[in-house]
């Protein structure tokens, strides 16, 4: 039955975005952890999106194929007194770009939406389907 | 005598089964609004209609257009029908690019929420015009 696909095509749309969320807001909350569990400044995440096929042939879901460490450059910046300055007085930083992930927070979260009011549509094309005949 | 009620049904049958069917297209283009590489897809409806009526079942026809596979590893062969605006007959083809994003992605959101919203009322069309032949056949049978 195809209108009930479309609710793990939307579901697993939903939670490919929420981990995106996820990840953006792991990156904002790090983004001055100039230290982490192995010693070295934070890596901002970004996750990957790919296909992933439903039920239907033709018709296919979203899932996260995997979670990369942004591979762009750690700001570099001079602070003499950080406790984790080297001998010049410069502090490693996270890599995490704070504009890039404020938008990459507002294109997961309209998407989100966006999969809602899909659900909510094949909701009451179900629920009015289901009034045939009476 | 069922036989008939089941043919005076059937148009509105095929016709629900094919929007649900796009809608879910429809809907995969939606969630997948952001993944690299994917290429939106949809239905010609009116050639999957007069595929439905002339009564070829969509496995049919594809098993006629496609390879055969005889092994379980070898992988759907698309029939090259499908990729062209032309020769396919209800199959789902590959929408054209308005604006190109540099992912590789074709999903083009306005165009595919009015699909979605225009698909959603013409089932529901639909879904009234089956629920009035039902009223009228009810009022048939009925001596009242």
């Amino acid at each position: 039955m195809s209108l009930f696909n479309v609710f793990n095509i939307s579901g697993s749309a939903m939670s490919a975005q929420s981990q995106r969320l996820n990840a953006v807001a792991s990156n904002l909350a790090n983004a001055d952890s100039a230290t982490s569990a192995n010693g070295t400044p934070y890596k901002a995440k970004q996750v990957v999106f790919s296909v992933a096929p439903t039920g239907s042939p033709d018709a296919t879901g979203v899932k996260v194929s995997k979670v990369i460490e942004d591979k762009s450059p750690p700001k570099v910046i001079y602070e003499p007194k950080h406790p984790m300055a080297d001998a010049k007085g410069y502090v490693t930083m996270p890599n995490v770009n704070v504009t890039e992930e404020m938008v990459n927070m507002i294109s997961a979260s309209r998407a989100y939406q966006n999969n809602v009011e899909t659900m909510n549509a094949a909701k009451t094309m179900l629920l009015k389907t289901l009034t045939i005949g009476q | 005598m069922i036989n008939k009620l089941d043919a005076a049904l059937s148009f509105h049958q095929n016709a629900l089964r094919i929007r649900g069917q796009r809608q879910e297209l429809i809907a995969s283009n939606i969630a997948n609004a952001d993944t690299p590489n994917y290429k939106a897809r949809d239905l010609d409806f009116s050639a999957a209609m007069k595929r439905a009526v002339a009564g070829v079942s969509q496995e049919a026809s594809r098993a006629a257009q496609s390879m055969s596979k005889t092994s379980a590893q070898h992988m759907n062969g698309v029939p090259s029908s499908a990729q062209t605006s032309s020769g396919a007959a209800g199959e789902p083809l590959f929408r054209p690019i308005i604006q190109g994003s540099v992912d590789g992605n074709t999903v083009d959101m306005d165009v595919e929420r009015n699909q979605f919203a225009d698909n959603a009322i013409r089932y529901e069309a639909s879904l009234i015009m089956i629920n009035g032949q039902l009223k009228s056949m009810l009022a048939a049978i009925q001596s009242q």
